[in-house]
């Protein structure tokens, strides 16, 4: 069990930098060109989500075993 | 089972069936039902703002045209007004120089005409006084010659006198 | 997208109104839940090596993982004999056929001691698993700690809460929709909930659809907005705490796994020429044993596995948190913890609502992504 949650703790670093560095980018590209915020947002959320199902299958792992 | 899985993870098939049929249901019932329709509706009225922006700009072309038309018009009116009031102000200008000319005739006319009158008097004025003056004239003179030629003595002394006047000539 | 958070900011609003109650209603059940345990430890042979270091403990996480797993009775408030809880059809289908009767045959208990007769089979009721006793089996058996060994498991088509609240959501779902779409016939200006659920159905079609899959969009938008609001308004009914509401239907991996293998489907049966040349014969050839197993898998499994589990594992998460904060008061039995456990339980509630909506979203998102790359065009 506490193995697990060290597997899951790691994952969810991996996962915070990574969401961290896609969230402040888009930031930094909206206040660059504020008139393409939609579809910065749009496209961040969709590499957010990609980044996320990485943390996740960690997590699984994690409840798994 | 050589692996305890944890309950979260552990799929349920009777839940999946029921999911499964429930969702395909959902789908079919709210396709025919709600998506259609509202779609339909949102689709159409899209088309007919669309429509109706496109009949607004035409009407507003059309208004525009009109406009350009009327402004047209309305430049004829003033271009024909203005050419009526240059007209009537060439005519009274005209009749009013005519009149003045004729009016300046007359006057000249009427002066000289009075001019004439009071020379014809003046004329007459002075030929009167003049036939007045020579025969005043003529009585003081017969008068001083009878009062001259009284006496002899005064008689030669005039013409001696008179003589002596020549002589220096 | 700016519209949508605002009425995400809109739900929060109505949702905090009720929230309140909510927290009663659960802390409520966990307290009861301590005790029965004890209940539980007296009767219960088995358990009693591993119930009794715990008798007067609580167990946060036995009290989370019961509060987010499915149940076979709607429990409303109380605990043991007097529990009020709503009975729900149990459907097996055993070898010897359809069996059917309402969950309170059992009396509420989920500990496998209460024996249901029906055709000359025996059931029994262990942590919410409904197990056929073998002929001449008394109560179940164990070897180690959980593997029965007197007992098998029959096909359970059971009406559970969370199939309950399937359906709950599919009427609601219906009622919505069917009055909205009411609206529109009576003329093409919305009013009324029509005025608030068009923006949401525009946000699908304009924000989602039409900017990921191109023109092709229209076959997949009734697919997609059910999609979006059958898990919003699901995850939704999760949040609620109390009856009929509060199940962990989203949170459960039964139905994402459902979500996704419709979303698998859809996908790979609308895959176009240039899809399936993508996958099986993608260029460079000479790296086509790498590249087609790696293209495979992404296509048919990876892109599925991780929607099915981002969903599970974002609503299991908040449930998680919010139970195990309600928890704290009883880890450290005092009152006065509840100044710090309900505040943080309402914030993660509020952001839960909007984690309700996103994921919603990110779901519909991602499948219109997948659809769009299956009918995309070769550009090759």
């Amino acid at each position: 069990m506490s193995f697990a949650a060290i597997g899951a703790g790691l994952a969810v670093i991996g996962a915070g930098i990574g969401i961290g560095q896609v969230g402040g980018r888009a930031m930094e590209g909206i206040a660059r060109q504020p008139e393409a915020s939609g579809k910065i947002q749009t496209a961040m959320i969709i590499a957010a989500a990609l980044v996320e199902g990485v943390a996740l299958f960690g997590v699984v792992v994690a409840l798994i075993s | 089972m050589f692996l305890e899985i944890n309950p979260l993870v552990k799929p349920d098939i009777g839940l999946i069936v029921w999911t499964t049929i429930t969702f395909l249901i959902l789908l079919v019932l709210l396709r025919k039902f709600a998506w259609k329709p509202i779609l339909g509706a949102v689709k159409g009225r899209e088309e007919s703002i669309k429509e109706s922006l496109a009949s607004a700009e035409k009407a507003r072309e059309e208004m525009k045209r009109l406009q350009s038309d009327n402004e047209r018009i309305l430049q004829e009116a003033r271009q024909e007004r203005d050419k009526m009031m240059k007209d009537a102000r060439d005519i009274r200008d005209k009749i009013v120089s005519d009149a003045k000319a004729d009016a300046n005739e007359q006057a000249e006319q009427i002066i000289a005409s009075a001019k004439e009158q009071i020379d014809n008097q003046k004329m007459a004025a002075i030929t009167e006084l003049k036939n007045q003056v020579a025969e005043m004239s003529i009585e003081i003179a017969e008068m001083i010659l009878r009062a001259e030629l009284d006496d002899k003595e005064k008689q030669s002394k005039l013409v001696d006198n008179h003589l002596k006047n020549f002589k220096l000539n | 997208m700016r519209k949508f958070l605002n009425l995400s900011v809109l739900s929060v609003a109505l949702f905090s109104v009720t929230f309140p109650t909510g927290i009663i209603a659960q802390s409520h059940q966990a307290e009861n839940h301590s005790t029965s345990t004890t209940e539980v430890s007296e009767s219960a042979a088995d358990q009693v090596e591993t119930a009794h270091a715990e008798e007067e403990e609580f167990d946060p996480t036995e009290v989370v993982m019961h509060h987010i797993a499915d149940a076979h009775s709607f429990h409303v408030y109380g605990e043991g004999e007097e529990a009020v809880s709503v009975p729900l059809p149990v459907i097996l289908y055993t070898s010897k056929g359809l069996v059917t009767f309402m969950s309170s045959a059992f009396h509420h208990d989920t500990h496998g001691h209460h024996v249901v007769e029906r055709n000359g089979q025996r059931f029994v009721n262990y942590h919410d698993d409904i197990y056929e006793l073998n002929a001449g089996a008394e109560h179940l058996e164990f070897e180690g700690d959980h593997t029965v060994t007197n007992a098998s498991l029959p096909l359970d088509l059971s009406i559970t809460k969370n199939v309950f609240t399937l359906f709950l959501a599919a009427a609601l779902l219906l009622l919505i929709f069917g009055s909205v779409a009411r609206n529109y016939q009576k003329g093409s200006v919305p009013s009324g909930l029509a005025g608030f659920m068009e923006p949401l159905v525009l946000f699908v079609r304009d924000d989602i659809a039409i900017p990921n899959i191109g023109p092709k969009y229209g076959r997949y938008m009734p697919y997609l907005l059910t999609l979006f609001f059958f898990i919003w308004i699901i995850n939704l009914i999760g949040l609620v705490p109390f009856f009929p509401f509060s199940a962990n239907l989203s949170g459960n991996i039964s139905f994402t796994l459902t979500l996704a293998v419709i979303a698998l489907l859809v996908v790979n049966f609308s895959g176009n020429k240039a899809y399936w040349k993508h996958i099986f014969a993608p260029q460079p050839w000479w790296l086509w044993p790498i590249l087609f197993v790696i293209e495979f898998l992404s296509n048919v499994v990876i892109k599925f596995f991780a929607l099915m589990i981002r969903l599970f594992a974002n609503i299991t998460a908040g449930h998680i948190i919010v139970l195990s904060l309600i928890s704290l008061i009883f880890i450290f039995k005092s009152v006065y913890m509840s100044a710090v456990s309900v505040p943080f339980a309402l914030f993660i509630s509020v952001l839960e609502l909007l984690v309700a909506a996103l994921q919603a979203f990110i779901f519909t998102l991602l499948t219109a992504l997948f659809i769009g790359q299956a009918v995309a065009e070769d550009h090759h």
